[in-house]
């Protein structure tokens, strides 16, 4: 047969790599096939989302310069003059919504599916991370452009962080820059999106993509006890990552559609010297937390309501991460309830006040 | 199944070149918008087409002085016997900003010790080219240098 040109580049890197290891892991990778299994692509659109994000990032750092009167203005050039440069930025903007959005049903997945089991736990913490990682990305980069919108968005998030007690005035200003939002935040936003983050968060995902390489798949735990004949897997190679990368194209061709046909605009420049026109809201994601926080009374027992609601949720927050903890597994055959009333109550909540948030 | 005629392309492979086409048509629609990106464009107010370099009550005789023609710099120059030239202050070397140096009555470049004369023209060190000559106009005390 004739050596083809992958052949030959196989030949030269066989003795400087473990070339037939990694095909031989590749051969043996499978996804489980059974009704779950929509739930797997998410955590690879993330991935595909991400660069994106990375790919229209550099290219809009390209002509973004940070500082009070240059921000704006920048912006406006890439979008105005720019080839192409409102699709880019409108992809960015675009993408990174559509990030949250699969990263939350990628965690939710795991979450009800209990993916976070034994041995699963560092993925599950690592993707938390990740996720926190992608809400500051969100944060910072919304606070770029310096428009009317995230000016007041970042005085008000940043101010709820300074309700955290005892370190979070300190915690405030060094986000600041300073006692106010000014061309410190913006530095510090722009370093903290453009390379604080990005460093972390590709050290964190290539440690998240690992785990998931080393325990491969979870599968669904009726398995557990299921005869082999009756459990179904999809060889990762080429029959799942060909589903895959259809469904990334798919996802790029959306994309296309929601930045050309509803493109983001940019907004009035901010004026810090201006008072908050009405509706400031944070990014939607944000918005089930900033509803909430609007029903706690200014006191509560005497502290104050913001602080406890910042309290109430960092303590929520913290038992939904150490879910693999407090999950008990139960003998065979009996399901924990717990974990998926505890899903559902916190899914509708986010639905129900991110509605009122919205209306 | 049907056997193929060896001469003939198989369904096989037709369809990978209709996929091969395709992708190529996708990688292109991605990197047509990218390659477009990078082009800068104009910005309008950049090229103005002449400043106001300098006050002739400020400036003397064997006397150099550097003015922002747009985003570049330029020099002029008042010469020993008081004739006025002006130039693209651009090193033709590596884009240094050159300068008048009234000891050797000459236009010297710090960088590479790039030396031009007061016609601009390259008399020594790296410079391949001379330097860009400007229209220079005296309208009262102002002297206006504008592109030749």
């Amino acid at each position: 047969m004739k050596r083809t040109l992958m052949d030959r580049v196989l030949d030269w890197l066989r003795p400087r790599l473990p070339v037939d290891a990694a095909i031989e892991f590749a051969e043996h990778k499978s996804v489980p096939a059974y009704k779950g299994s929509v739930w797997y692509y998410f955590g690879g659109v993330s991935l595909f989302l991400f660069i994106v994000q990375v790919t229209t990032g550099i290219l809009l750092i390209m002509y973004y310069q940070p500082g009070l009167q240059t921000a704006y203005e920048s912006v406006r050039f890439t979008v105005v003059h720019v080839r192409f440069g409102w699709l880019v930025r409108s992809i960015h903007t675009w993408s990174a919504n559509l990030m949250i959005f699969a990263v939350f049903v990628h965690m939710f997945s795991v979450f009800f599916t209990r993916a976070f089991r034994r041995p699963r736990e560092l993925t599950w913490f690592s993707g938390l991370v990740l996720l926190a990682l992608c809400l500051g990305f969100g944060f910072s980069g919304y606070l770029l452009p310096w428009n009317t919108l995230a000016f007041f968005a970042t005085k008000v998030g940043t101010a709820i962080v300074a309700t955290t007690p005892f370190i979070g005035k300190g915690v405030m200003e060094i986000l600041r820059g300073g006692k106010d939002v000014g061309a410190e935040t913006l530095t510090r936003f722009f370093g903290l999106h453009v390379a604080i983050m990005p460093a972390l968060f590709t050290v964190i995902l290539t440690v998240h993509l690992t785990l998931v390489q080393i325990q491969g798949m979870h599968e669904p735990h009726e398995w557990a006890s299921a005869p082999e004949s009756e459990k179904r897997r999809m060889p990762f190679f080429p029959n799942f990552i060909l589903r895959d990368l259809l469904l990334w194209l798919i996802v790029l061709n959306v994309l296309a559609i929601l930045a050309v046909m509803f493109p983001w605009e940019i907004g009035h420049k901010a004026d810090p010297s201006a008072a908050a026109p009405l509706g400031i809201k944070p990014e939607w994601y944000f918005l089930f937390m900033y509803q909430a926080l609007k029903f706690f009374p200014g006191k509560i027992l005497g502290l104050d309501g913001d602080a406890v609601g910042v309290v109430l949720f960092a303590i929520g927050g913290l038992l939904w991460a150490l879910v693999p903890i407090w999950d008990v597994r139960l003998p065979e055959g009996a399901r924990n309830r717990v974990v998926t009333y505890v899903g559902l109550v916190v899914v509708l909540a986010i639905i129900v006040l991110t509605g009122i948030g919205l209306s | 199944m049907v056997e193929e005629k060896p001469d003939h392309p198989s369904r096989r492979s037709f369809l990978n070149t209709l996929l091969g086409i395709s992708v190529l048509g996708w990688m292109g629609s991605v990197l047509f918008p990218i390659v477009e990106y990078f082009k800068i464009p104009p910005r309008k107010d950049d090229e103005p087409t002449s400043v106001v370099a300098a006050s002739l009550k400020t400036l003397k005789p064997n006397q150099g002085v550097i003015f922002k023609f747009g985003s570049t710099p330029g020099i002029l120059i008042m010469s020993p016997d008081g004739q006025l030239r002006a130039f693209s202050a651009v090193c033709t070397h590596l884009d240094c900003t050159v300068k008048y140096r009234p000891d050797l009555q000459k236009i010297h470049c710090a960088c590479h010790g790039g030396m031009y004369d007061l016609n601009g023209q390259n008399i020594s060190g790296p410079p391949p080219r001379p330097l860009t000559p400007y229209k220079v106009v005296q309208r009262g005390d102002d002297v206006i240098v504008s592109k030749a």
